[in-house]
């Protein structure tokens, strides 16, 4: 039996974005001792590439924003698959979050006189979003990164959970490695928030970086935890699409917030052809007047490019589908285009998408204040994961905690663009809030050295098997294909069928994975390691997927095209059966309150 | 563009190594990192590199590309020579760890001991702040940073004379300066920059300009100020005169 270093903590927060850190904060200030594992180095963490804003109904800039007008918008956007109490929750206390950032540091883009400068975004019916230019997440990240150092926080840089460790429903901790030297550490914690993210990289075209491999969702499953919404995976209408080694990089939706359109390769604002009921009254019926809501006219409605994701993906893509997209297969996004309507449009440009300027000049050799962009869909969100308590983020597992991307509810079936870093905040501060008054009440759990002892012999049978074994990268790569082709955008029963048949394949080849070199920050043997939490849950979102038999936000269906009533009153819930298998069940939508349906109503 | 290039890259660990010539394929738009990526995956499954984001935005894949520090994501294949072989080396400013990884503490460690962020008590009568964009632009400027620390590995003060324990560093003087220049805040650390930071060491050579991937302009409008306001308050015969008899 091996001997690993034991780090006792009160309050354990595996990963460290937007989410992790403000638990963290909030669990040190509230007494406990608390560590933080973060699978990059501090300050990289998911949150840096968000670009947009975070939505917070503050009235800066329209004082007809609210949290009602902002609750209600989730939940249209979510088409009402949304846990309602988060949604609530949510919408009433971003404000404070964002008003606490600039409390520590943030230096938001400011109203002429002097506010926080809020800006338009698909689904919100007013300007919602603080930003800073198109690098808002990096603010985020960076203020709650420089505020957390100072709060006798321990951070565990560049360290991977491989399991967490239960006593009986009750999780006692985590145990995992450091990449730099490869050594195993046993956390012991009385409470574990998680705060891993999402599951991008089990698809190919992403605008996710190698630490999105669905950590979190499957560390939590094998430990028991429900899961739930795992079919509604967001495909963000605008990633890059040329040249192919960008294929997959997020163009923010702030260059349509901005002013810029969508155009086929006939030059026509194909989002005009195809606007849902539910969003007609709601949304601009002539390009003058979308113009108009883009430069902040109150009496102008929105335009159609600014429709929630999941539409305007399904737009994109049914464009290319037919026939009409741009030379690389995507359409044209257009912000140059706004010369016509402002004068010094190069500069304005410059100043509002700095980072998209960059982003095009440097890798795509393309300047966007004079031409447009290729943009179509890049996987880029999951709205479903780990199924918690509204209030206290409390999974189905005792002391186990989630926040942020990995967990489940606020969004439903589809998130609007900025409600994820508000979502990080609020929910990470509730998750750090309520992990420490479980860590104040409750003594240790205890650890289970058998548990370790098996994690660490799985983990390490790749080194065994040596060059003789199966090449992770290419386990990896074959996943993201069949998850692209046949789980993506567009689903059908049998590709679906298919998918699960090859993520079967590709798991038998998984555990044969083999490793040459040693232990010492080996990029291979990383790989082999988060191979299993992807397959787990890339399984997992094609049996949900299949289960649903309807189409609803980011959950598209070719055989199922249309929403179904009977559908709309029903989450899917995944828990791991007895037999160790996943079992999927229905269980009804936590039902709106009578206020709440008094709010959807005034706010239709 | 050719259809394959050679890449050499540096393996071992701690120190130890040497360079190894891989030829991998290209295709148009690649950048340095695509391709390291590509060898990765089929030739040296256990090569260590950082990435994240692959668009420039959290500075994780710093290296020395031909001898020059740079972000792997952000450099085009069509920006260097193919014919002949692209060295691409760790950051030499930092121990080493593992063939294109460093061990980048230090940065993290520095950063604890500069002086947080404190702000003047609300004075909006919404208990929030008004603050003008005019009076943001600068230290906004200096917040774009996205700490991939090349900077700290091209200058002199650090690389040549390794004098981590007595200068901060380009990263730091630019942090120190968003504080300083944040109107929000009431900090004062110039007395900390004179003493403990050693902002006297920089000569103004811009090197960490010219390698920032940000463009920010860290010597002109961040270390050249914070020097002006150091002298104004230490160095200064007539104000220290002032002070004096006032």
């Amino acid at each position: 039996m091996a001997e690993y270093p034991i780090h006792e903590y009160d309050v354990l927060v595996v990963g460290a974005g937007g989410a992790g850190l403000r638990a963290a904060i909030e669990a040190a200030n509230a007494g406990c001792k608390t560590g933080v594992i973060t699978k990059s180095l501090l300050g990289k963490a998911h949150t840096v590439m968000a670009e947009g804003g975070m939505a917070a109904a503050m009235g800066n800039v329209d004082d007809r924003d609210n949290w009602r007008v902002h609750f209600a918008d989730t939940m249209r956007g979510g088409q009402y698959l949304n846990h309602c109490r988060m949604a609530e929750l949510h919408a009433k206390e971003a404000p404070a979050r964002v008003y606490e950032l600039e409390a520590w540091g943030a230096i938001f883009d400011r109203t002429p006189d002097g506010r926080i400068l809020q800006r338009n975004f698909g689904g919100h019916r007013y300007p919602r979003l603080a930003h800073v230019g198109d690098r808002t997440g990096l603010e985020m990240i960076r203020t709650l990164q420089d505020h957390a150092i100072h709060q006798g926080i321990d951070v565990y840089a560049e360290h991977t959970i491989v399991i967490l460790l239960m006593d009986g429903n009750r999780c006692v901790g985590a145990f995992g490695y450091d990449r730099e030297r490869g050594r195993f550490k046993i956390f012991h914690a009385k409470a574990v928030v998680l705060a891993t993210g999402g599951v991008g990289r089990a698809f190919q075209v992403t605008s996710n970086s190698w630490e999105y491999t669905a950590d979190g969702q499957a560390l939590a499953y094998n430990a028991g935890a429900a899961l739930l919404d795992m079919e509604f995976v967001q495909f963000h209408p605008t990633g890059m699409v040329w040249p192919p080694s960008v294929k997959g990089i997020l163009v923010t939706e702030g260059v349509r917030g901005e002013g810029g359109v969508l155009r086929n390769k006939d030059g026509k604002r194909f989002m005009f052809d195809d606007i849902p009921d539910n969003y007609k009254s709601s949304t601009a019926d002539n390009p003058e007047e979308g113009w108009r809501y883009t430069q902040g006219d109150k009496s102008a409605r929105r335009p159609p490019e600014l429709l929630t994701r999941d539409h305007v993906a399904r737009c994109i893509t049914r464009e290319v589908k037919a026939g009409r997209g741009s030379p690389h297969g995507g359409v044209f996004l257009d912000i140059a285009w706004i010369k016509e309507k402002i004068p010094n449009s190069i500069e304005h440009i410059k100043k509002k998408l700095p980072s998209m300027y960059h982003q095009f000049k440097q890798l795509a050799d393309l300047d966007i204040t004079k031409e447009p962009m290729e943009v179509g869909p890049t996987t880029h969100y999951i709205m479903g994961g780990i199924q918690v308590d509204g209030d206290t983020q409390m999974s189905s597992v005792d002391g186990l905690f989630a926040a942020g991307e990995c967990a489940a509810g606020l969004h439903g079936a589809n998130r609007l663009g900025g409600n994820s870093l508000s979502d990080l905040l609020v929910f990470g501060k509730r998750a750090g809030e309520y992990a420490a008054k479980f860590a104040k009440e409750r003594w240790a759990g205890k650890l289970d050295q058998a548990q370790v002892d098996d994690a660490a012999k799985i983990a390490l049978a790749p080194f065994e098997r040596g060059a003789a074994g199966e090449n992770p990268f290419a386990v990896q790569s074959e996943l993201q294909n069949a998850m692209q082709g046949l789980v993506g955008i567009v689903r059908l029963e049998n590709e679906m069928q298919q998918a699960i048949e090859k993520v079967s394949a590709l798991r038998a080849r998984a555990a044969n994975a083999g490793i040459t070199g040693h232990r010492e920050y080996n990029t291979g043997w990383h790989t082999a390691i988060d191979l299993d939490n992807m397959l787990s849950i890339s399984e997992i979102i094609a049996l949900a997927a299949i289960e649903r038999k309807e189409s609803r936000g980011g959950h598209f269906r070719d055989d199922y095209p249309d929403k179904s009533a009977e559908w709309a009153k029903y989450n899917l819930r995944v828990t791991k059966g007895g037999d160790g298998r996943p079992k999927v069940e229905r269980v009804p939508v936590v039902p709106l309150t009578d206020e709440m349906k008094l709010v959807i109503e005034e706010n239709k | 563009m050719a259809d394959k290039a050679t890449f050499r890259i540096w393996r071992g660990g701690n120190g130890t190594g040497h360079f190894v010539d891989y030829a991998t394929a290209i295709s148009p738009g690649m950048v340095v990192l695509d391709a390291v990526h590509g060898i990765q995956a089929a030739d040296a499954n256990d090569m260590a590199v950082r990435w994240n984001c692959k668009a420039g935005k959290c500075g994780s894949c710093s290296a020395e590309i031909n001898g020059k520090p740079r972000l792997m994501c952000m450099t085009r294949l069509n920006t260097l020579d193919l014919s002949v072989p692209v060295t691409v080396e760790p950051m030499k400013t930092f121990p080493h760890v593992r063939d294109l990884v460093t061990d980048v503490s230090w940065n993290y460690r520095v950063k604890t001991k500069i002086q947080k962020f404190k702000p003047r008590k609300p004075d909006a009568p919404d208990g929030t702040w008004r603050v003008q964009q005019a009076d943001v632009d600068r230290p906004q400027e200096f917040r774009k940073c996205i700490e991939c620390f090349l900077c700290q590995d091209v200058c002199h003060v650090l690389r040549d004379h390794n004098l981590h324990e007595e200068f901060i560093g380009p990263r730091f003087l630019i942090y120190t300066a968003q504080l300083e220049m944040n109107p929000l805040d009431t900090g004062d650390r110039l007395k900390d920059l004179k003493d403990r930071d050693g902002i006297g060491y920089c000569n103004i050579t811009k090197c960490c300009t010219k390698v920032c991937p940000e463009e920010i302009k860290i010597t002109d409008n961040a270390i050249i100020p914070l020097k002006e306001r150091v002298v104004d308050e230490f160095f200064d015969p007539l104000g220290g005169l002032f002070k004096i008899i006032r």
